[in-house]
């Protein structure tokens, strides 16, 4: 535990100044913020939590990019070979990333909130405990995901690929940036299995339907859960040194983190009334929007 | 002499279809500075990284300490201390926080400032890792690999790169380590550190010891063969100079004929008759002891940076 906290202060430190890390985990969701609420929201206040909610949950997304990168480099630069001579096993190296990346991504969350109220006058908070929660196994699942991808690639050429690849998927098939409603119905069921779906999800729950910690449930069990599976395989796949490749296999047990995910999928498919509510939440802002609206 | 901290025994290493290491077998005792020479690609990281746990070996069986590298827990990396071929730390990482965080994993450990002082780091205790010269980064290696009071140092190519000044000044370090009765295993190309700096040496080629001994040992290994660098007026041809009287073996190097001989006197009488009779004259004569570089020669011959 020790090693891990130190392991934490010591990337903290790195990754604040790292510029390229905070342009994309500060900068890039605020400038989301703002286009969001500032620009397709016209300043309708009404609008400000279904944005914000977007938003946070890009920014929990956005740690599964995180420090997961640079232990890659570490790896590649031989950085990670000096600490294996150290105490510091490989439990503590993964750990140290997903503890920095949410120690980083509070502050943000809490100056996007500052943002939303006091720049476009939010005027609820959403339920807080649950958007904690939220943040916290958020952080946890993309974090963990991001540091599976990181144990089973070879290089940073090769991580940034399939992370851009997986990130637009997040990032564009979630309801993250473009509205669940507005998307083909086979892309409807595919977000059903996609991690980031529950995330923005839970997050518009808490934010308009003041949803707790305990009507998140399933949602908060899954990211939990694949966080675990994730974590416990990339500690089981951890490399030390640039030369030794990923097996094959590995790339197959990185693939169980899904695992909870394709049965909430499965279940959602079936039961689930996420798309429902996406929808819902969809004409709700066009109503909310379109009441301020001129006449044309 | 007591009982060995480092054993390395029949130790077989292969990448793919390359053997690294064909058995190599060696034992430290406490205190002890132990060399590892050869050229690069003999085998030496091969064989320091298995003894620091970084790799595994095919076949053999090696100690430090007591401890199995590859299945004891912390108190093995407790027990070691290590520079690594290349040491590399992230860039935008200070000097300091380097050696408070290495030092933060041990339960024994050693005040940053006095390592940093040691080090003569003091004035780059703020600097990034980035902006530190080659011998900076090396002389941070080092200390790093202090900042747990370590019962074993492992040093591969400690000066691999630097210039002869800040060679020297790591040579020093090397040196009071060596007073503070600490067990370093060091590997390097190059003769002198060897000769300087170390107890016992393993001349490593091919991936096996070739010879083992004090460096005196060694050279008296040699069969009492001097070396007679000698400079002419004009060219010779080898062939004539190595028909002398005592002369075993005859090489060129640049402008010098190195005589290797076993009977100098007569050797130089021989040589200075020669001379006269083909006209020529003598520039310079030079008599030395056999270096480590010529056992390595007669070993294998070969020059250790060829």
């Amino acid at each position: 535990m020790r090693h891990t906290w130190t392991l934490t202060v010591s990337r903290m430190r790195l990754a604040m100044r790292n510029r390229a890390f905070l342009f994309f985990s500060l900068i890039v969701p605020i400038a989301f913020l703002f286009i969001y609420a500032g620009i397709f929201g016209r300043g309708i206040r009404q609008v400000v939590p279904y944005f914000l909610a977007e938003v946070l949950a890009l920014t929990v997304m956005g740690t599964f990019w995180g420090l997961s990168v640079q232990l890659v480099m570490f790896r590649e630069q031989g950085i990670l070979r000096r600490f294996r001579v150290t105490p510091v096993g490989p439990g503590a190296m993964l750990a140290s990333s997903i503890v920095s990346n949410y120690v980083l991504t509070l502050p943000i969350i809490v100056i996007e909130f500052f943002l939303a109220r006091w720049i476009f006058h939010m005027s609820g908070l959403g339920n807080l405990l649950g958007i904690f929660v939220l943040v916290t196994a958020g952080t946890l699942c993309f974090a963990s995901l991001g540091l599976i991808i990181a144990s089973v690639t070879n290089s940073m050429q090769e991580t940034q690929i399939i992370n851009q690849v997986i990130w637009f998927l997040f990032l564009f098939l979630s309801g993250a940036s473009i509205p669940l409603p507005l998307l083909p119905g086979f892309v409807q069921r595919f977000a059903d299995y996609l991690p980031a779906s529950y995330l923005v999800g839970g997050m518009l729950r808490s934010m308009i339907d003041n949803a707790g910690p305990t009507s998140l449930g399933v949602y908060l069990a899954s990211m939990l859960g694949s966080a675990v599976i994730a974590f416990l395989v990339a500690a089981q796949l951890f490399r030390w040194d640039p030369e030794t490749k990923a097996p094959r296999r590995a790339k197959l047990w990185a693939a169980s983190a899904v695992i909870p995910f394709l049965l909430l999928g499965v279940w959602e498919s079936a039961h689930g009334d996420m798309r429902r509510h996406a929808l819902a939440d969809y004409n709700s802002i066009l109503k909310l929007a379109g009441a301020e609206l001129p006449e044309r | 002499m007591s009982a060995p901290v480092i054993e390395a025994e029949n130790l077989i290493k292969r990448y793919g279809d390359v053997i690294a290491l064909r058995g190599v077998s060696f034992a430290v005792s406490e205190g002890e500075v132990f060399g590892l020479l050869g050229p690069n690609g003999a085998g030496k990281t091969s064989t320091v990284e298995i003894l620091e746990g970084l790799r595994t070996a095919d076949a053999g069986r090696v100690s430090v300490c007591g401890l199995d590298p590859q299945h004891s827990g912390p108190e093995f990396k407790y027990a070691i201390g290590a520079a690594l071929q290349s040491t590399a730390l992230p860039d935008k990482m200070r000097v300091r926080e380097a050696l408070e965080l290495f030092a933060s994993f041990y339960p024994r450990r050693r005040d940053t400032e006095e390592l940093l002082k040691r080090f003569g780091l003091e004035d780059k205790r703020n600097a990034f890792y980035s902006h530190l010269s080659g011998g900076q980064k090396q002389r941070l290696a080092l200390a790093l690999a202090l900042v747990n009071e370590p019962r074993v140092v492992f040093l591969d190519e400690p000066t691999a790169g630097l210039d002869p000044q800040v060679r020297r000044e790591i040579y020093d370090i090397i040196e009071e380590l060596k007073k503070e009765k600490k067990t370093i295993l060091l590997t390097t190309h190059y003769i002198e550190e060897a000769e300087r700096l170390c107890d016992r040496v393993a001349i490593v080629d091919h991936g096996n010891v070739i010879a083992l001994g004090t460096p005196r040992e060694l050279k008296e290994r040699s069969g009492g063969v001097t070396r007679i660098t000698v400079r002419l007026a004009k060219p010779e041809t080898n062939g004539a100079l190595s028909m002398l009287e005592g002369v075993s073996e005859c090489r060129t190097e640049v402008d010098d004929y190195l005589l290797y001989s076993t009977r100098v006197p007569r050797t130089i009488v021989a040589l200075v008759k020669h001379l006269e009779e083909q006209d020529n004259e003598l520039v310079s004569l030079e008599i030395s002891a056999p270096t480590l570089e010529d056992i390595f020669l007669e070993l294998t011959g070969r020059r250790l940076r060829d």
